[in-house]
């Protein structure tokens, strides 16, 4: 026992009333503590009071300082973005619009986040496209090894980082010619997310009710009219997941675009970003600000959509 | 249940921000091709992803077996026709001092801020916000989850800003004007970095972990008057002991694969913070040394897979 925790129990016993216990020599231990504790544990309701206090306050201690932990950095993007003058350190703004006049008037701020959307739309477009139809498929149809095929490219795809592999990547896309095509990159990512999209739907699919294909067909649908007009509506939740996951994915990826894409006037806002700061002199504050706020709102917004809609934890939340 | 159907993983391995629910597949033994797609049909759906899988994933993570063994170039003589110098590549990393440095400061890193940093401070604050009221729960949890979801090119700036020499808000707070965290502690400062970036996925994970245990053991133990200490040692660990092991893994491989710390210090000052990733683009995209810089993406690529496999085991077991 701590000095101080001892020192806090002797005090606690001496409010409610009662002498508090000898301080004992150094040898003694945890002794001299022993009569309020066990008053505790028999139900003596001033050291459970004294505990409980001190846990409150140990408790709101920490919350606090993990509050600080985490809310420090974030106070500056939500401060120098309306302060007329912003510094490194956030203050209360003096406040003003006019900072994100000089977004609008970067000739890089707004394409790059144009960019942006480019690549996650085309990205999510791709993955839902190609990860549905493959998907059903699986879903449906008995392919020999099916399972041991999903569990191989699950396995590879948490295990072929664009990271761990960009050496390949960017080697391939050079001899593909792909190099500063937005399309280029967008294959790249969607060959990424692939695996984990397919065996997300297969699972969407997998819990849908096989009557309604079967009355469908009954009626004469083909199987692309079953495809669209059946299995798309009730699987809805399943694509939603897949389209908001793999465009807050390629919204924030910074490596792929950065090492495929050398052209100023073609990288995605993740990539402008940094030259912002690491070109050349005094950053400019109002513009960093503006655009890191105007960057960050999509993947924000998306979050609450999909945390309203379905629960942050996304299979459970739906499936139950 | 089918025991002909090998079940597939709980989870998603791959890229937050994807949650490690249960993925529980039906059983795949009632497959009827109730759509009557076929199986050419079916194959032609199945193939547009295998492609781009097969192209954009599988390809390059087998051509750095090749590659490794090259002089490859981006510029000069090999780079038009790049000749086989066997395992030169690896012998010459090995003995690389710049080599061992990343591999060492790769292994701080995922230790530092995967292993302690961020399991530690998920678990500490699951464990205090279970019982906590909805406003302070749900106050942190926004603030963590901010953290994590927030593109990596704006966290990144946020950070320079927070740490800068001059007028950045940590030197404002603690009064120590003028010290360049960056520059000074490299490491510490992307240790807290990814501590900070992180937490969220362990607080998820330990946040659902620990519904699992019973209360009414937990309240035993209390009234036995075991300490909080006992009580997780005892009660709570043999219960989340798979949970525990889940999320060592994923975030240790996520970390190892993680760039953003590109971002903060691009490996500096002087290599102080040049985690392999780092390393790997350094030598290979901007020195253009790709037959080198191959050889040490197939190490990592082994490391990853090494990883993987552990979880995927790990899996099966918690299975049977």
């Amino acid at each position: 026992m701590s000095e101080r925790e001892r020192s806090q129990r002797e005090r606690g016993a001496r409010r409610a009333g009662r002498p508090a216990a000898p301080r004992g020599g150094a040898g003694t231990g945890r002794a001299p503590a022993a009569p309020s504790e066990e008053r505790a544990l028999t139900g003596g309701s001033a050291g459970t009071t004294v505990r409980h206090a001190l846990g409150r306050i140990g408790f709101y201690t920490f919350v606090a300082v993990v509050t600080a932990f985490f809310a420090l950095p974030m106070l500056w993007l939500v401060a120098a973005p309306f302060d007329a003058t912003p510094g490194l350190t956030p203050s209360i703004p003096d406040f003003t619009m006019r900072n994100f006049r000089t977004l609008r008037d970067n000739p890089y701020a707004l394409a790059s986040l144009r960019n942006s959307i480019l690549l996650a739309l085309g990205t999510a477009a791709l993955a839902l496209l190609c990860g549905a139809l493959a998907a059903y498929s699986l879903s449906r149809v008995r392919i020999p090894g099916r399972d041991v095929l999903l569990y191989l490219l699950l396995l590879l795809s948490s295990i072929v980082t664009g990271t761990a592999a960009m050496v390949p990547i960017f080697l391939l896309m050079f001899q593909l010619d792909l190099i500063d095509s937005r399309a280029g990159v967008v294959l790249v990512l969607t060959g990424g997310l692939l695996p984990a999209a397919i065996f997300i739907l297969k699972d969407f699919m997998d819990s849908m009710p096989r009557s309604y294909e079967e009355s469908a067909r009954v009626f004469g649908a083909s199987p692309l009219q079953i495809l669209r007009d059946v299995v798309v509506p009730v699987t809805r939740p399943g694509l939603a997941t897949i389209a908001v996951w793999a465009v807050v994915n390629v919204w924030g990826n910074f490596l792929i675009p950065f090492i495929l894409l050398l052209n100023p006037d073609k990288q995605p806002a993740a990539v402008v970003m940094r030259t912002f700061y690491t070109e050349g002199g005094q950053p400019n504050l109002a513009l960093i600000s503006t655009f890191s706020l105007v960057f960050s709102i999509p993947v924000v917004a998306m979050y609450l959509f999909v945390n309203r809609r379905y629960g942050f934890r996304f299979h459970g939340g739906i499936k139950a | 249940m089918a025991a002909s159907t090998s079940p597939p993983p709980e989870s998603a391995l791959p890229a937050p921000p994807e949650s490690p629910a249960a993925l529980v597949s039906q059983s795949a033994a009632t497959v009827v091709d109730v759509a009557g797609l076929g199986r050419s049909r079916a194959t032609a759906f199945v193939a547009p992803a295998l492609a781009l899988i097969a192209v954009f994933l599988v390809f390059p993570a087998i051509w750095t077996l090749y590659l490794g063994i090259t002089d490859y170039r981006l510029t000069g003589r090999s780079a038009r026709a790049p000749e086989i110098v066997g395992l030169d590549n690896y012998t010459s990393a090995l003995s690389d001092p710049r080599f061992g440095n990343a591999l060492w400061l790769t292994l701080l890193f995922v230790f530092g801020s995967a292993i302690v940093g961020q399991t530690v401070l998920g678990f500490t604050l699951a464990w205090t916000l279970r019982t906590a009221g909805g406003w302070v729960r749900g106050l942190v949890e926004t603030l963590v989850l901010l953290a994590w979801i927030l593109p990596s090119s704006v966290v990144a700036f946020l950070w320079i800003a927070l740490l800068d020499r001059d007028d950045g808000t940590l030197n404002t707070l603690l009064g120590t004007g003028g010290t360049a965290w960056l520059v000074e502690h490299p490491m510490a400062s992307i240790i807290v970095f990814n501590t900070w970036r992180g937490t969220a996925f362990s607080l998820l994970l330990f946040g659902a972990a620990l519904g699992t245990v019973p209360p009414s053991q937990l309240e035993t133990a209390r009234m036995a008057g075991a300490s909080v200490l006992a009580q997780l040692r005892d009660v709570v660990f043999p219960h989340i002991r798979g949970h525990v092991l889940t999320n060592t893994l994923l975030i240790s491989l996520w970390t190892f694969n993680d760039f953003t710390p590109y971002l903060i210090t691009a490996g500096g000052p002087n290599r102080g913070s040049e985690i392999l990733p780092v390393y790997v683009y350094n030598v290979a995209i901007f020195d253009g040394q790709l037959g080198y810089g191959s050889a040490i993406s197939l190490l990592m690529l082994l490391v990853n897979l090494v990883i993987a496999l552990f979880y995927l085991r790990l899996l099966r077991e918690r299975r049977s």
